[in-house]
Parts: structure tokens; C-alpha cells; sequence
């Protein structure tokens, strides 16, 4: 996994909420067997027409937001679906940091296991930094410091101290769990014990 | 100390808890399927990692597989790849598959019940949203990203942080006519979509303790429409009878077993929650949806919001946009829509209850001219029993098509999709903008509903047809 330090960007800001996972990334593209080469597709229906042409309107069809690292969006960020097509997606454009006033939940685990920072910030904040993004100025992300720095300005924000962990360092959790196999071991010794329904043999 | 339901499964599945609240959760239930998985495999084989438990996996192909007969395999290329992918990464790993021409194919969350899989107590997984079905047996069953599929085919385990304890006590009797889908769409339409998140949901109360195991699954099925990642019910003898002799039910011995500890799985007297409401079921009216998100709710008997009834300007740009797409106007009364195509299938209503429910209304009765409408039998076994009472019958005298089982167009992965434009009482889950296809609009109801629906040529009261 790429690892996740500091970020600097025109942020591009998408005053929708609710925006679900199907609108991210819709089904016809979750035929892939792949993680990668989704970034085109990327809020297909928003950002096409249904020719297939870029629709001008839509924030990431302009410059320069069609390089933004940062996007800025409603409340309640990445609802429905499961798909991890969803964040492979906002990679694959360029966008490794989102922030919104609330993720759902599997979306937001999602991010931090592909190098994506989700941010939460109050409403009252997320208006400011909007303003930069109608104004097309960057900000800068920093995840070592907890804080976003804009203009002048700074905002703290909060992130769980694992996941920070895994994203500076791009950690494999997978292999991190694995160093628990003692545990796991003993755990399924116990579980074979109490519960042998459990192991279907 | 008195511990919720949640708490005592949680407990009973703590690998390793970090300082930091970091824990590592033991799966006991891994469901697979074709689209969340292929990844996970490849990054599997990339690592030289092994599935540490086949036997605790099952997979099963359901959002690609077509529902029209199926004698001549998959039409569409990258559909057949990626089921053929499964086919290949479950023969690799040794993990117990079942086929698009075994009659145990279905739904992944109608499948794992069916087959006694889905346990009480167990914590279960899926590369899918809709695990939260399994809730309704008693286990804490989520859904998951494909890098944590991996990480569960790999370790068995999952890494996971707590969620709050949340419970919605339903008391008191359902009207004629209201069902557990309706019971659902009112809850979410009270919290919202991101009312649960955070959260693993409790459903308490007499009402739903009165529900029967497919009408609970209903229930839980949708938690994540509420924005809560899991939605769990106590078990109680109606679930243990439902998975007794059940192919991966517990045995002999080990029944008795497994039922004592069974009944053990439930909310202590005085636990503590943090978040609670209560519905009175008496108050739960048929209801649909008219915009695109699932909280858009509204009763059947009522009117589609106006925007400038809205103060917050956030909410009323929102419900601007929802009605543009839904190409609805404000103020219209909820029987005044017109439909052109049903849906009855899902994971949330695909069972042979809702078919039964849904054939009890079109009994003797001809759809609209207009309307074209579809069954998909949420399972091969499903399909089997549905026909072996004569309700495919029913379903095609009336006009619907009778079709395979699968997902099919609760989110439009296969052929089964909404043209732009076109309007369709569903079943299913989800009403979000294309989901059922692109610029399809989507009215989210219960089986009944979508039945009467279908045989008035729009949204009308399922209660004038009950006989």
C-alpha cells in the first residue's frame, strides 16, 4: 500500500450528501477482476453524458480540479455499497484524501486500507475550506500533524492511532495479523473445545 | 456487569485486544462471491497465503448470473470471466462452492441461511453490505471491503474496533397489510441513512419477537440502509427450529450443544445502550419510497415532500435534486404514480414468505397492460418450493415473467435493468440514483406493495386487494 504523509492540493468540492457508493463507482465497472483502471469511470454518470462525452458542468470534468488529490464533499460520504471499487476508484483518478463531515462506515474502513485519507470536520468547517476550492487555492493535508493548513490557517483534526500508524508506514495488515498466529492458534484450540459445531468437521 | 447481546458476541471473539481498542475479531462465517473476491484471491496468490479454513467459507455466484435460462452459460464477457474467476480461485483454495446450475445456487444471504450456515452467536462476513441479513439469527454479520476479504481468507480473523449499542424496540401488532419491509423503510425514515452509523442495531420488542425468521432478515437485511454496519435479534426457538436439520447445522451431539449456548444470546437485563427509539407497531402504515435515498419515506396514503416546505437549505437542494431525478412533482400524491415495470426478488424479499405474500395478492388477478413485471426467486431451493406450491403459476397467469435465482435487478449487474426513465416498484433494497440502471427510477416496497402495484399500473394501497 502507498503510504500516506502529507498532501497538497486544489481541492475539489462536491456540495452533494448522501453520495453512495453506486454514484462513485456504478455497477457495470465492478465486472473487473482488477483494482486498477477505474479512475475513468469514476462518478460515471455524473461526469458523462449519455454519449460517452464528458459532461462540462461537473466539478471534476474542469480544470483544475481534474487534478484535485482532495475532494470536499456532503455528509454521510460513500453510503450502500460495500465495494472497495469505490475508493480503487478515487485512487486510480488521483484523490487519496476525502473529506465530508461524516463517512459510512465500510466506505471509511476501506480508504485506509488503500493509502486514502478520510477527514471528518464539522459543517461549519468544511464551508471554509470550500472556499478555497471555489477560489482554486491549494491546501495541504498533514497526517503526521493531525492537521489541515490553509491560507493562513490550521485545523486539527482526529484519526485513529492504528490507522494513522498503517497509512505512514503503508503497512500490510495482513502480515501484521499474521504475527498474532499464536493467538489465533490458541484461540481455535479453545473454539474447537466449546464450540466444535463450529468447525463444520 | 449487564451486557447487550452484541457485547457478549463481540467478547466471545476476541482474538487480541490492542491498547488502543484495536481488536482482532475471529470469523466463524465467511460468505463469498464473485465481484468482492477476485482481487482478494489475486492479492492472496501474490503473497503465497493460503485460506487459513476453507471449511468455515462458502461461496456462491449472484450478481452477474443471468436470470433467463441459463443452459447456454453467460452471455456477457466480462460476467462470465469474473464467475468463472470465482470458479477457478474456490477449486485453487479448496473452498466449497455451489454453481450457477446447482438448485442450491441463490442469493449469498438467502443461500447461507438456507443451508444452516448462518448460526447464532457466530460472527459472519461477505464482500457485501447486506450481510447484515444474518443478524436475524443472533450472529454479528457484517459487511466488508475486499482488502478485509482478503484479510479473513488469510487469517480468519478481521480487525475491528467496537461500534455503540443501538436498539429499536418495535411493540404492539402490525395492521392488516404491513410487513416487516414496511417495519424497516418506517425505522430508516425515522433515524436516517446515517442514523446507525457507528452502531450495530438491537431489534427488540414483542413485535419483532412475533416476526417470523424471513420477516427478521428483512429487517436486518437493510440495517446498513440506516447506516449501521450490522442489525441483530436474540434468537429464540423459532430460529432454532428453523436451522434444526439444516445441511451445515449442527449434529447429533453437537445440536444440543450448540442450542443450549443458542439460548444464552440475549440482552441482559439492565445492559446499556447508547442510542435507543421505539416504534409502535400499530402506527406502521404500507409504505414506498419516492426519492433516492431509502429514508425518502413516505406512506402510500401520503403526498411527495415540497421543497419549499424546507428551511435548511442543504436538505432542500437535496430533496430538489431526488425529485428531478425521480422526474416527480411536488405535492403528488403517492398513488398518483405511475409505474412501468415490478420487480419482486432481492435479498430483502426473495424468500419463498415474500413470494408467498406477493402471490396471495395477484391471485386471480391480471397485471396492468403496461407493466412488465418479474419474479426472482432469491434461490434455487427457493424456486423449487415456490413451484412445488403452484405459485410460479400464479405469478405467470398474472402476467409476471418467472425467473432464475439471482440478483439480478437490485442493482442491475446482469441483463435485468431499468431503461432511462423507466419507473419500477422493486423489492429490493436500495433507490439510489441508476442503481437499477442508468436514469432508472426506483420505488422501494414490499412484496405485497410491488404485487398491488403491479396490477393497478402504480403505486396503490396493497390493503384494497386483501382478501
Amino acid at each position: 500500500m502507498q503510504k500516506f504523509n502529507t498532501l497538497k492540493s486544489i481541492p475539489a468540492y462536491l456540495p452533494i450528501v448522501n453520495i453512495d457508493t453506486d454514484m462513485i463507482i456504478p455497477k457495470q465497472f465492478l465486472k473487473t477482476i482488477k483494482r486498477t483502471g477505474l479512475g475513468k469511470n469514476l462518478f460515471f454518470e455524473m461526469r458523462y453524458d449519455d454519449q460517452g462525452k464528458e459532461i462540462g458542468d461537473f466539478i471534476l470534468n474542469q480544470n483544475p480540479f481534474n487534478n484535485s488529490k482532495i475532494l470536499i464533499a456532503g455528509k454521510n460520504f460513500g453510503c450502500g455499497s460495500s465495494r472497495e471499487h469505490a475508493p480503487w476508484a478515487l485512487l486510480d483518478f488521483g484523490i487519496t484524501c476525502v473529506i465530508s463531515s461524516s463517512f459510512a462506515d465500510i466506505f471509511y474502513s476501506n480508504c485506509f486500507k488503500n493509502g486514502i485519507l478520510p477527514i471528518v470536520l464539522e459543517e461549519e468547517k468544511i464551508k471554509e475550506l470550500s472556499e478555497y476550492a471555489n477560489r482554486k487555492e491549494e491546501i495541504s493535508v498533514d497526517l503526521n500533524e493531525n492537521k489541515i493548513v490553509y491560507g493562513n490557517n490550521e485545523i486539527k483534526f482526529d484519526v485513529d492511532k492504528f490507522k494513522k500508524k498503517c497509512l505512514l508506514e503503508g503497512l500490510d495488515d495482513i502480515a501484521l495479523s499474521l504475527k498474532k498466529s499464536e493467538k489465533i492458534e490458541n484461540f481455535e484450540k479453545d473454539l474447537k473445545n466449546q464450540k466444535p459445531w463450529i468447525f463444520n468437521d | 456487569m449487564p451486557n447487550t447481546l452484541y457485547d457478549k458476541i463481540w467478547n466471545d471473539h476476541l482474538v487480541d485486544l490492542q491498547d488502543d481498542g484495536t481488536a482482532l475479531l475471529f470469523v466463524d462465517r465467511h460468505l463469498v462471491h464473485e465481484v468482492t473476491s477476485p482481487q482478494a484471491f489475486e492479492g492472496l496468490r501474490n503473497s503465497n497465503r493460503k485460506v487459513r479454513h476453507p471449511n468455515l467459507t462458502l461461496a456462491v455466484a449472484d450478481h452477474n448470473v443471468p436470470t433467463t435460462d441459463r443452459s447456454k452459460g453467460i452471455s456477457d464477457k466480462e460476467s462470465k470471466i469474473q464467475v468463472e474467476t470465482l470458479e477457478a480461485n474456490c477449486k485453487e483454495f479448496g473452498i466449497k462452492l455451489f454453481g450457477m446450475n446447482d438448485k442450491r445456487q441463490g442469493i449469498v444471504h438467502v443461500t447461507g441461511p438456507e443451508q444452516g450456515f448462518t448460526q447464532p452467536g457466530t460472527v459472519i462476513v461477505c464482500g457485501d453490505s447486506h450481510t447484515a441479513t444474518h443478524g436475524a439469527f443472533g450472529s454479528l454479520a457484517f459487511g466488508i471491503g475486499t482488502s478485509e476479504v482478503e484479510h479473513v481468507l488469510a487469517t480468519q480473523t478481521l480487525v475491528q474496533k467496537k461500534a455503540k449499542n443501538f436498539r429499536v424496540n418495535v411493540n404492539g401488532k402490525l395492521p392488516l397489510g404491513v410487513t416487516s419491509k414496511d417495519v424497516i423503510l418506517q425505522i430508516i425514515g425515522k433515524i436516517g441513512t446515517a442514523g446507525g452509523t457507528g452502531c450495530v442495531i438491537e431489534y427488540a420488542g414483542d413485535l419483532i419477537r412475533s416476526l417470523s425468521v424471513e420477516q427478521r432478515m428483512t429487517i436486518c437485511n437493510m440495517t446498513i440502509e440506516g447506516g449501521a454496519r450490522a442489525g441483530l435479534i436474540a434468537p429464540d426457538e423459532k430460529i432454532f427450529k428453523y436451522l434444526k436439520d439444516r445441511p451445515m447445522s449442527p449434529k447429533d451431539k453437537d445440536w444440543d450443544k450448540a442450542v443450549e449456548y443458542w439460548k444464552s444470546l440475549k440482552t441482559d437485563e439492565g445492559a446499556k445502550f447508547d442510542k435507543e427509539i421505539d416504534l409502535q407497531a400499530e402506527e406502521i402504515l404500507p409504505m414506498i419510497t419516492w426519492g433516492t435515498s431509502p429514508q425518502d419515506v413516505i406512506t402510500i396514503d401520503e403526498k411527495v415532500p415540497n421543497p419549499q416546505n424546507e428551511k435548511d437549505e442543504d436538505r432542500k437542494n437535496s430533496l430538489e435534486r431526488s425529485l428531478n431525478y425521480m422526474g416527480l412533482k411536488p405535492n403528488m400524491a403517492a398513488k398518483d404514480i405511475k409505474i412501468d415495470k415490478v420487480f419482486i426478488g432481492s435479498c430483502t424479499n426473495g424468500r419463498i414468505e415474500d413470494l408467498r405474500e406477493a402471490a396471495k395478492i395477484l391471485k386471480d388477478k391480471k397485471i396492468a397492460a403496461h407493466v412488465h413485471a418479474m419474479v426472482v426467486p432469491g434461490s434455487g431451493l427457493v424456486k423449487e418450493q415456490a413451484e412445488q406450491e403452484g405459485l410460479d403459476k400464479i405469478f405467470v397467469n398474472s402476467g409476471f415473467e418467472w425467473r432464475e435465482p439471482g440478483c439480478s435487478m437490485c442493482l442491475a449487474m446482469n441483463a435485468d435493468k431499468l431503461k432511462p426513465q423507466e419507473r419500477c416498484a422493486s423489492t429490493s433494497n436500495r433507490n439510489f440514483e441508476g442503481r437499477q440502471g442508468r436514469g432508472g427510477r426506483t420505488h422501494l416496497v414490499s412484496p405485497g406493495m410491488a404485487a398491488a402495484a403491479a396490477i393497478s399500473g402504480n403505486l396503490d394501497d396493497v390493503r384494497k386487494y386483501q382478501n
